[in-house]
């Protein structure tokens, strides 16, 4: 069994590394399908994991947009002038320059979700249910909204990142391999991470937080780091998408509330919550699905998303690995004796 | 109402590219693609754009295609729908280029989206040739494959200051006595405008009293008409795409605010005069192009030309100015004509990119030329008021069939 | 910040600004306040959290912006989009709503926000995303100086009907059968259910009603501002905002927090500029939240 198991992981990693060569023409298809894995896993962690269903995931995704350019701009030129839409002069970024921008911007962009993230924390949680939901959905509208407002950060017209100089293929591979070592670096860790007695004490939050806090589990420190640890690739992931995309704008592309910002929980609803391949199947099923309807539908699209977001809620609440679990209980190392093994015995 | 316009226009367009391939039977295609809003808060003026995509290609066809050196080619487009979104149309353009394998793009509309695209083709060293994006945040960025035909956008309004000084000097007064309100929409394409709007003003001394930016979910903008009416601005400057044009002609109305001059762009796109008839009398609306014109070229003969037959091929424009959106759009399509006709190739690149970038022609939009950054520094700009219901040119001086109407009504 | 101290300069120089603000805040506010008010009851009676109220809003506006295009009188529409709306709740009821009523409170959140994409692409598709109005071609009566405090007759005969629908709501919960049956399963559905009432078919109607509520508001605000299939969610974020301030249950605390709420934006959209707007209700919406939550943390509880 462990034998194979261990190459069926390798045959996925083997796929990973590959995928880029095998499918060159899907090359950032493939990448975004990393990114919506990534922001999947992370809502999974503190939505399915430990029972708050956070809308405003997205605000770390746009907070990281901004704060990976912010640094990699500042590190070489002054960001105003970088950022004024009728300045005439070309800012210029040798490979170097852009490689440092990109590591320093992204870990910054890390770093600077999770400590906000940690801060926020203490208000947001004390949040429950719907109020968590729809206070972190007001998060995300009102920073994206007071964002697009300030015009050192570009104001509306959002921010052009610095261009990569080298070839073009090598830039898509590079994007592509950054944003599957950190969804594969996010699953082993995770693996990890769920396994632990922090953990199962996140579970007990999900489950029953009175009883979980009378058992003597600071539950609010637990909360705040399941949060910030969310946060922090979120913000890395968003980074990402900005030297990807080049160009991005507050309301659309940073801050986007109705698209990634619910994709991330229908592809976990999807998949199946509280389960730890259950977002990675789900973000799959969902980006086919999306790239779909998005070529065939014209115009349609958006009124198919609705009615599969309505009918995953409505029907299918416990995803793919929930009825898998239902339906083959013994993949999940959930032993049911049949009732022959019971009457014989 | 509009989805029925659009399959109007869609059955038109496909009547047409059937009629174009039987008059050119033996000719080859050249694909070009296009991330297009068809949906989304762009998608009215996504519709002019694609019609006047579909009209260029109509009217190259029937006058015998494109002549490559013996051969002769037709266009036919790809087009996606960007849901007038930045990072959707950068995708889509992508796919284009990698899936469908495009190796020549038409421009999406509006400034942001072509900044979201243009990093894409540039990378990809596909030439684009775009006609609705003129912020000019999008030629500082040293592209090389992007070209536009249209003037840049802080040349929109740019003569309603002009002649909000004339006219304070005709009724004795300073130029710098002149009081300046804007109301733009946070876009990159709105704030450009804003941008030449003010520094034009600031070189004439001018105070600007109101500086708002409309939001994205505009219904309502009561609150800038109001102060507005306090502070008695002598030109109140308004850019916000359709539905800006659209809000601020219907509440100046309602709230009785009495400006001696108003400006905005999109008024046709938006079509106030059909929408709102009395209420828009007097409005200055910039214009990249105007049928009363006197340019044309060999294949739309001249702008009064143009006029006729694509209101006759769309027949939705019928009662109704043609937004030059879809002229442009057009024009647009008539440089690749140009262009690949001059390279003499279809399969090189980077000859086509020179030839375009070498373009000097006459159209019935207007004179071409690109300067090294891709914009089209031929064409000027020009300023048309609504008098009785009519479009006329009021400025540039040169352009000008109609006396300006000052105060408005 | 010039801006700003200029802005409040300007109140202060014409104090009849305020007057100005304050009427066309109660005037917009009203029109939150109705949306807000069918929230708290779909909210109350079966705990429904409904992200497409906003988009009820826009589909009455379109209903009724179709009926004048083929040549109903416009003030007809407002009973008309009532009726329609109506309809359509008792639709997305039977289909959807029924069954997320028993689920957790995140489920019902979602599946309305699935809804309201839809409900936004579909008006998108069919009426095309220009913005749309309604005119009515009524005179616009000037007061102050300079005709600063401007009433159009249409505004004015839109909040009239905005009242007296709210007043037939009310009168309707407290006198008919029907209300008191909504009014005893928001209690206590099961005590409702033990006593003899049909809770499904008060839940069908509750639902129903606040539909055909939001769609006579939207009739009542195409005529006086413009609709865009796109426009929903301002009405959604307001009416949360409304009904965290308020309550549940709670008519005349939905109202006043309506006027409020519509008063302070506008004051907002003064102060700060018309680009601040969504994100002063959004503010808001954060600072009651939070607000409460102060509160309630003195009693130890946590807002649930």
């Amino acid at each position: 069994m462990s034998m194979r198991k261990l190459a069926l992981y390798g045959a996925l990693l083997l796929l990973t590394v590959a995928a880029p060569f095998l499918f060159p023409a899907y090359q950032t298809q493939l990448a975004t399908l990393w990114l919506m894995i990534i922001v999947a896993l992370t809502w999974d962690m503190t939505g399915g994991q430990m029972g708050y269903n956070s809308l405003g995931n997205i605000f770390f995704y746009g907070t990281g947009m901004y704060v990976g350019a912010v640094i990699t701009i500042t590190l070489y030129f002054p960001l105003a002038e970088y950022t004024d839409a009728s300045r005439s002069e070309t800012f210029t970024f040798t490979p170097e320059m852009y490689f440092t921008g990109m590591v320093l911007g992204t870990l910054g962009a890390g770093l600077f979700c999770a400590l906000s993230a940690y801060a926020i924390g203490p208000l947001f949680f004390g949040l429950r249910g719907p109020y968590f939901a729809i206070g972190t959905l007001g998060l995300a509208i009102a920073a994206g909204e007071i964002v697009s407002n300030i015009d050192i950060l570009g104001g509306g017209q959002g921010i052009s990142m610095p261009v990569y100089g080298g070839d073009f293929e090598v830039f898509k591979k590079i994007i592509y391999y950054v944003f599957a070592a950190m969804g594969v670096v996010l699953i082993v860790f995770l693996s990890w991470f769920y396994q632990t007695r922090f953990g199962k004490a996140i579970n007990a939050i999900r489950d029953d937080e009175e009883k979980a806090e009378a058992m003597g589990i600071h539950t609010l420190r637990y909360k705040l780091v399941t949060w910030a640890i969310s946060a922090f690739f979120v913000g890395m992931a968003g980074s990402i998408s900005a030297f990807q995309l080049i160009h991005f704008e507050p309301l659309e592309t940073a801050y986007q509330t109705i698209n990634l910002g619910i994709f991330m929980v229908v592809c976990v609803l999807l998949g199946g919550k509280g389960t730890l391949w259950g977002p990675v199947i789900g973000a799959i099923l969902f980006h086919v699905f999306k790239e779909v309807t998005w070529n065939y539908l014209l115009g349609w699209q958006w009124v198919a998303l609705g009615a599969l977001i309505v009918v995953i809620v409505v029907f299918f609440q416990d995803g793919l690995m929930g009825w898998l679990r239902h339906r083959k209980p013994e993949w999940f190392g959930i032993r049911v004796e049949s009732r022959e093994a019971r009457a014989s015995a | 109402m509009t989805l029925r316009i659009g399959l109007m226009s869609f059955t038109a367009a496909a009547a047409l590219a059937l009629a174009g391939a039987a008059a050119a039977e033996e000719c080859g295609t050249i694909t070009l693609g296009a991330a297009i809003s068809l949906t989304g808060k762009y998608a009215t003026n996504g519709y002019h754009t694609q019609n006047g995509y579909e009209f260029a290609i109509r009217k190259i066809a029937e006058a015998g295609g494109v002549k490559v050196g013996d051969k002769c080619y037709n266009f036919k487009v790809i087009y996606y729908d960007d849901e007038s979104k930045g990072d959707r149309g950068a995708t889509l353009a992508e796919r284009l280029i990698n899936q469908d394998g495009v190796q020549y793009m038409l421009g999406p509309y509006s400034s942001g989206l072509t900044a979201a695209i243009a990093p894409v083709t540039e990378k990809y060293k596909i030439p684009m040739v775009e006609a609705e994006g003129a912020s000019r945040s999008l030629f500082n960025k040293g592209y090389r494959y992007l070209f536009a035909v249209l003037s840049t956008s802080e040349q929109y309004l740019a003569s309603a200051v002009d002649l909000a000084a004339l006219m304070a000097e005709k009724s004795g007064k300073s130029p710098s006595d002149v009081k300046v309100a804007v109301a733009v929409e946070n876009d990159p394409f709105s704030l450009d405008v804003r941008a030449g709007v003010i520094e034009d003003a600031e070189g004439y001394g001018m105070q600007i009293v109101v500086d708002e930016k409309l939001p994205r979910d505009l219904s309502d903008m009561t609150a800038i008409l109001t102060k507005v009416k306090l502070v008695r601005p002598d030109l109140l400057v308004v850019s916000g795409h359709s539905k800006g044009a659209a809000t601020a002609v219907r509440q100046i109305a309602e709230q009785g605010v009495s400006v001696p001059m108003i400006a905005m762009t999109h008024c046709e796109a938006a079509d106030i005069v059909g929408n709102f008839g009395e209420a828009a009398e007097g409005i200055l609306c910039s214009t990249q192009w105007a049928e009363t014109l006197k340019y044309e070229d060999p294949i739309f003969g001249s702008a009064a030309n143009y006029n006729e037959e694509f209101k006759a091929a769309f027949p939705e424009y019928a009662d109704r100015a043609v937004p030059y959106q879809a002229a442009q759009a057009s024009a647009a399509v008539l440089v690749y004509k140009d262009a690949f006709e001059r390279a003499g190739t279809v399969d090189d690149r980077e000859a086509v990119r020179d030839a375009i970038a070498a373009t000097d022609m006459m159209t019935f939009y207007g004179p071409i030329k690109f300067d090294e950054t891709g914009k089209n520094i031929a064409k000027p700009m020009v300023l048309r008021q609504i008098q009785n219901g009519q479009y006329n040119v009021v400025a540039p001086p040169e352009f000008a069939s109609h006396e300006l109407i000052w105060p408005r009504p | 910040m010039d801006n700003i101290w200029f802005n409040i300069g300007l109140l202060l120089e014409y104090p009849i600004v305020n007057l100005k603000i304050i009427i066309d805040g109660v005037m917009i506010g009203a029109l939150f306040a109705l949306a807000a008010y069918g929230l708290a009851l779909v909210w109350g009676v079966m705990n429904v959290k409904n992200l497409a109220q906003g988009d009820f809003v826009i589909a009455g506006g379109y209903v009724s912006w179709t009926l004048a295009q083929m040549g109903v009188y416009p003030l007809l529409g407002v009973p008309l989009a009532f009726v329609i709306m109506w309809g359509l709740g008792w639709v997305i009821y039977k289909t959807v709503i029924t069954r997320v009523i028993e689920r957790d409170l995140f489920t019902s959140l979602l599946a309305t926000f699935g809804l309201a994409i839809m409900m936004a692409q579909i008006m998108n598709l069919i009426f095309g995303s220009d913005t749309q109005s309604v005119d009515m071609h009524w005179p616009t009566w000037r007061l102050g100086e300079l005709g600063i405090i401007e009433l159009p007759a249409a505004k004015v005969v839109g909040v009239v009907m905005a009242a007296i629908l709210a007043i037939g709501v009310v009168l309707f919960m407290k006198k008919s059968r029907m209300g008191q049956a909504i009014r005893a399963t928001a209690q206590d559905s099961r005590a409702a259910r033990v006593l003899g009432i049909d809770t499904e078919k008060v839940y069908a109607f509750t639902f129903a009603l606040n539909a055909a509520i939001c769609g006579a508001a939207g009739a009542i605000i195409v005529m006086i501002w413009v609709i865009q299939p796109f426009y929903g969610i301002t009405y959604s974020v307001r009416a949360f905002v409304i009904v965290t301030a308020a309550g549940l249950g709670n008519l005349p605390g939905v109202i006043a927090a309506g006027l409020g709420i519509g008063a302070a934006e506008q004051y907002g959209a003064h102060i700060f500029g018309i680009g601040y707007q969504q994100a002063i209700a959004v503010v808001l919406l954060l600072v009651v939240l939070f607000y409460r939550l102060m509160r309630q943390r003195r009693l130890r509880q946590v807002l649930q």
